[in-house]
């Protein structure tokens, strides 16, 4: 059994990203959408968490989410995929069933 | 993919209802069913038929309206949180004795059963919120 | 009421009183208990908070619910579970929380607490193992 998690609030204003990682199963996915797409960009405190985690865990970021906030997709961190609703659909599909860390 | 829909937020306050609203559509145009949309804690705000956005703003209440109409989308409100918040329909305004209704008729005020059972009935149960 | 049964999971990681979502997320543990599912709640985070013994909620004029939480065992909840870090790191024990009972009235199986301390391993194979996870 596969899980999506949802994290949509910033790793420097909660700790949901932190819970969900700590959480999360080897094999799972994450999507960072909202405010929670802060935790992609290269550069912050956050970035060796979670590139830690993109070795047991599909990291995603909601790319509309990204642009809004100003971050091109050259400043997310390596390994990271970009979607689209679209797609965020698709990952709730395609795994069993979704976790949302608010 | 038979999809349930939980909004926990407000509109405007959060991005809870503006992100299921792009997830919901997104699942309808690519054929998935979205078995109902339930409004909770102050998502039951979504559902006021009183909401005036500025004019070069999205208009979120309308924009759900719109969808529901064109999929036949269920969008129902849990009782308690609306009877808390003040989002009132006629039936509980009635039984209340409140002298006005604020609902838009396009969203139904149900039980938190609606919700239960939609996660039962569901593939998938997403929940936005803050 | 209905023919499927899912695992249903209660991922509760929020305080009570400051927010609203400790108490209308019992209200659908409350409503949820006529569909017949098996039911787990799990506590982690501030959500440990909300089984914390003592809550007098008179000076700040809000109900309180923790009463609420005693009566779980009779709304079809069997199985209560506390993350034992987010307890730690919030230098509390088991013994500042409530204890829940619990018994079946067909067979007379009775729990005396049923409020389990689970470390981040269980938690994880907790929500592998459900098929719905509410949140709040």
């Amino acid at each position: 059994m596969s899980i999506l998690h949802t994290v949509n609030k910033s790793p420097f204003e909660r700790n949901a990203l932190e819970s969900c990682l700590r959480f999360a199963a080897k094999g799972a996915s994450v999507l960072l959408f909202e405010d929670g797409v802060y935790a992609v960009v290269k550069g912050t405190s956050a970035e060796g968490q979670v590139k830690a985690a993109l070795e047991d865990l599909d990291v995603y970021v909601l790319g509309p989410d990204l642009k809004a906030r100003g971050f091109s997709e050259g400043r997310v961190i390596e390994g990271i995929k970009i979607v689209d609703y679209a797609g965020f659909v698709d990952l709730a599909a395609e795994n069993d069933k979704v976790q949302a860390w608010l | 993919m038979k999809f349930a829909i939980q909004i926990n937020e407000g509109p405007y306050q959060h991005q809870a209802s503006d992100s299921a609203y792009f997830f919901t559509k997104a699942a309808l145009e690519k054929g998935h069913e979205v078995f109902r949309v339930f409004f909770y804690h102050d998502g039951v705000n979504n559902a006021t038929r009183l909401s005036t956005p500025p004019q070069d703003d999205r208009h979120i209440v309308n924009r759900w309206v719109a969808l529901a109409e064109r999929y036949d989308l269920e969008m129902v409100v849990c009782v308690a949180a609306a009877q808390r918040r003040g989002v009132v329909d006629e039936g509980e305004a009635q039984r209340n004795g409140k002298d006005a209704t604020n609902i838009h008729p396009r969203f139904r005020i149900s039980g938190l059963g609606q919700l239960v059972e939609a996660a039962i009935q569901a593939d998938r149960l997403m929940v936005f919120g803050d | 009421m209905t023919e499927i049964v899912k695992k249903f999971l209660y991922l509760n990681r929020k305080a009570p009183y400051g927010t609203i979502y400790a108490w209308e997320s019992l209200e659908v543990v409350l409503i949820g208990a006529a569909f017949d599912q098996e039911v787990r709640l799990l506590f982690v985070d501030d959500g440990v908070y909300q089984l914390t013994k003592g809550q007098d909620t008179s000076g700040i004029g809000m109900k309180n619910f923790s009463p609420t939480y005693r009566t779980l065992g009779d709304y079809e909840v069997k199985s209560i579970y506390v993350h034992r870090e987010s307890l730690e790191s919030r230098g509390l024990t088991q013994d500042d929380l409530v204890q829940i009972a619990w018994e079946d009235w067909e067979s007379g199986e009775e729990k005396e607490n049923i409020v389990e301390v689970v470390d981040a391993a269980d938690v994880t194979e907790l929500m592998e193992g459900s098929d719905v996870i509410f949140s709040f």
